[in-house]
């Protein structure tokens, strides 16, 4: 990949107290380019997605948007360069309708003061048409955002990412919650992002999500960077393995066909 | 895209090429999406309340000219407030201090006039303006400490009642302000609030015989109580800047979930501060047109009028939690809560009953607004 990367890390860590959450983080994700980042639970994922979404500073090191140095403030201020960040809890609000959610924050709005008005026509026909390039009909932007599938919702996120010019598009385990179908489609809207030219940072525990979209991988364990790889590179079975560390696997496997043998006795 | 279920081949079921994702969703036909509205529930209910005075005894006292003045104005009062109310729940907090408010606002009304000689239009003004303060700390207390709002609020109940109660005691020996528009220079001030309009009107009614006359000639009902438009005006704007303006918008994130709408920009203490001065002005409205109307102040005055205002709102179909209803369900929580009461009294029915029923109507209410979110959600349940 040649050009900048959209979005870089370098040298970054995170302590709380005495725990080291993560350390040396060396991390380019480009335009037009789906990264995994894969990791079992504690491997240091959500720190990562934190850091890179402006919840959390980094203790040291850089994080460089476009080739430049930034500091996050909040999630607003890195939305405001273009990092948008779809989080697990997926940030709508469910008792709220879809044309609500999509522009809460950034209401349209028609009329002169003190008569002006949210322009809630206006909101339904974008969010509609912003939904429909993702790939979703929407029968109604007004009904409530509870009323829909998780799939559907993270459609809402995703495309409202989109709409408000995001370059760097995180996804904080999509489709850990979903259904096979609805998993399906969500890896759908990450090819979608992808094709408008968006880097995405797609974060997983699951290498049959992560394995037919991700372009890079990079695998963290306790912390730590286990190293980046392409596709090429890589096969399924090695990212799994070094995923849970290898050599720890095998060892797990070895204890439990040793106590199957004992049940067997 | 805006297709109902006419033009689909069974009917109830959505075409497949509207949803594109899902065909078992059916659509919704429109009596279910009038059951959705929040509003729907109270709907019902008022429908149900009215029909029931209407064949007990006393329904034609109730239902006459002057029955339903007096049943309207009972709402208009509530009325103010509630839509005040239901602004800040649906936001997600609460204000128990409302009822103590309005005494207090009667008060400062009652002592700026009466013993400082303040004209009218300026004890109303302060009023207003201490309205504004203690909106603005009760607000500020709650965004600041993150402390629930019932604690904080019940805390400036007492405070403000204490106030209302030992200042006038320790500037008049007393607890009750009388004679306040007496010797006022701008006596025509009052009349905003404790005036009539349409008077006109009535008296041409008077005359053709329509309506019951005194026998001075003048009618009964002299015209539409001040109170009933001042409800009019501010359920308008209140329902106005709910579901039109980009704030409406911020009131219903802030109570649907506040870390969210904080997260994508919204101001959300700023938005919860606005709605506590707002009810903070509700509550001194409300006090000024009783002054108005009594030409005394009195201590005790809103006595548990914070719970009435939660029983209309609650009642009007918005959710305690937050982040759901309409003012307009409020109005009509408001409009069941003034006919039953005075209903009650019509059918001759001993009013001490009024408590009894009010208990099964918020009970009912409450399970009413379970099934409408539930519907709302589609049936899902949401955390």
């Amino acid at each position: 990949m040649t050009g900048l990367p959209a979005i870089e890390l370098r040298q970054v860590s995170k302590r709380f107290g005495s725990v080291i959450a993560l350390h040396d983080i060396d991390m380019k994700v480009y335009p037009g380019e789906v990264h995994c980042l894969l990791g079992d639970n504690g491997a240091g994922k959500s720190t990562l997605i934190k850091l890179l979404s402006g919840v959390y500073q980094p203790s040291q090191g850089k994080i460089l948007v476009a080739g430049e140095e930034v500091r996050f403030r909040s999630p607003r201020d890195a939305a405001g360069y273009g990092v948008a960040t779809v989080f697990q809890d997926l940030g709508l609000i469910p008792l709220m309708s879809i044309s609500r959610n999509f522009f809460l924050g950034r209401e349209p709005r028609k009329g002169v003061f003190p008569f002006q008005r949210f322009d809630k026509e206006r909101a339904n026909a974008i969010a509609r048409k912003a939904m429909a390039d993702v790939g979703i009909q929407v029968r109604d932007p007004t009904q409530a955002v509870g009323t829909l599938s998780g799939g559907e919702r993270q459609s809402v996120a995703i495309a409202r990412a989109i709409y408000f010019g995001a370059k760097v598009l995180i996804l904080d385990e999509p489709t850990s919650a979903l259904g096979v179908h609805q998993a399906a489609m969500v890896m759908k809207f990450i090819i979608e992002a992808r094709l408008r030219g968006l880097a995405v940072i797609f974060i997983t525990h699951n290498i049959r999500h992560a394995y037919p979209v991700g372009d890079v991988f990079t695998l963290l364990n306790r912390g730590g960077s286990q190293g980046t790889f392409r596709k090429s590179e890589i096969t399924r079975d090695e990212v799994l393995s070094i995923m849970s560390g290898g050599e720890d696997m095998t060892a797990v496997e070895r204890d439990i066909e040793r106590l199957l043998e004992t049940i067997k006795r | 895209m805006t297709e109902k279920s006419e033009a689909s081949p069974v009917q109830g079921v959505t075409p497949k090429n509207i949803t594109g994702a899902d065909e078992r969703l059916a659509a919704a036909g429109w009596f279910t999406r009038l059951l959705r509205r929040p509003e729907s529930g109270v709907g019902c209910g008022l429908i149900a309340t009215a029909i029931i005075f209407a064949v007990l005894p006393g329904a034609g006292a109730l239902y006459s000219l002057q029955g339903s003045m007096t049943f309207l104005t009972l709402a208009a009062e509530l009325g103010i407030i509630a839509a005040a109310v239901a602004l800040l729940i649906i936001a997600g907090e609460f204000d128990l201090s409302i009822g103590s408010m309005i005494g207090f606002a009667g008060v400062v009304i009652g002592l700026t006039v009466k013993h400082m000689g303040f004209p009218l239009w300026a004890g109303i003004a302060s009023a207003f303006g201490v309205a504004l303060l203690v909106g603005y700390f009760n607000g500020l207390i709650v965004v600041k400490t993150r402390l629930p709002s019932f604690i904080v609020t019940l805390a400036s109940l007492f405070i403000l009642r204490g106030l209302a109660i030992g200042i006038t005691r320790a500037v008049t020996g007393r607890t009750q302000i009388p004679y306040i528009l007496d010797d006022v220079p701008d006596p025509w001030v009052a009349g905003i609030f404790n005036g009539h309009v349409f008077t006109g009107f009535f008296h041409w009614m008077g005359t053709l015989g329509w309506i019951g006359v005194k026998s001075d000639g003048s009618p009964f009902v002299p015209g539409i109580p001040m109170s009933i438009i001042w409800w009019l005006i501010v359920t308008g704007i209140a329902g106005w800047v709910l579901t039109e303006t980009r704030f409406g918008n911020w009131i219903y994130s802030s109570g649907g979930d506040a870390a969210v709408a904080r997260n994508v920009g919204v101001p959300v203490a700023r938005v919860k501060i606005t709605l506590f001065v707002a009810s903070a002005c509700a509550a001194t409205l409300l006090a000024t047109i009783q002054v108005m109307e009594a030409g005394s102040a009195d201590t005790v005055r809103g006595m548990l009028k914070e719970f009435e205002a939660i029983i209309a709102v609650v009642v009007g179909g918005v959710l305690l939690t937050g982040g759901y209803g309409t003012i307009y369900g409020a109005a009509f929580g408001a409009l069941i809560f003034g006919l039953v009461q005075m209903g009650i009294f019509y059918t001759g029915i001993d009013t001490d009953w009024f408590k009894v029923f009010l208990g099964i109507v918020i009970l009912v209410a409450v399970l009413v607004n379970n099934y409408t979110r539930a519907k709302a959600l589609g049936e899902r349940s949401t955390p």
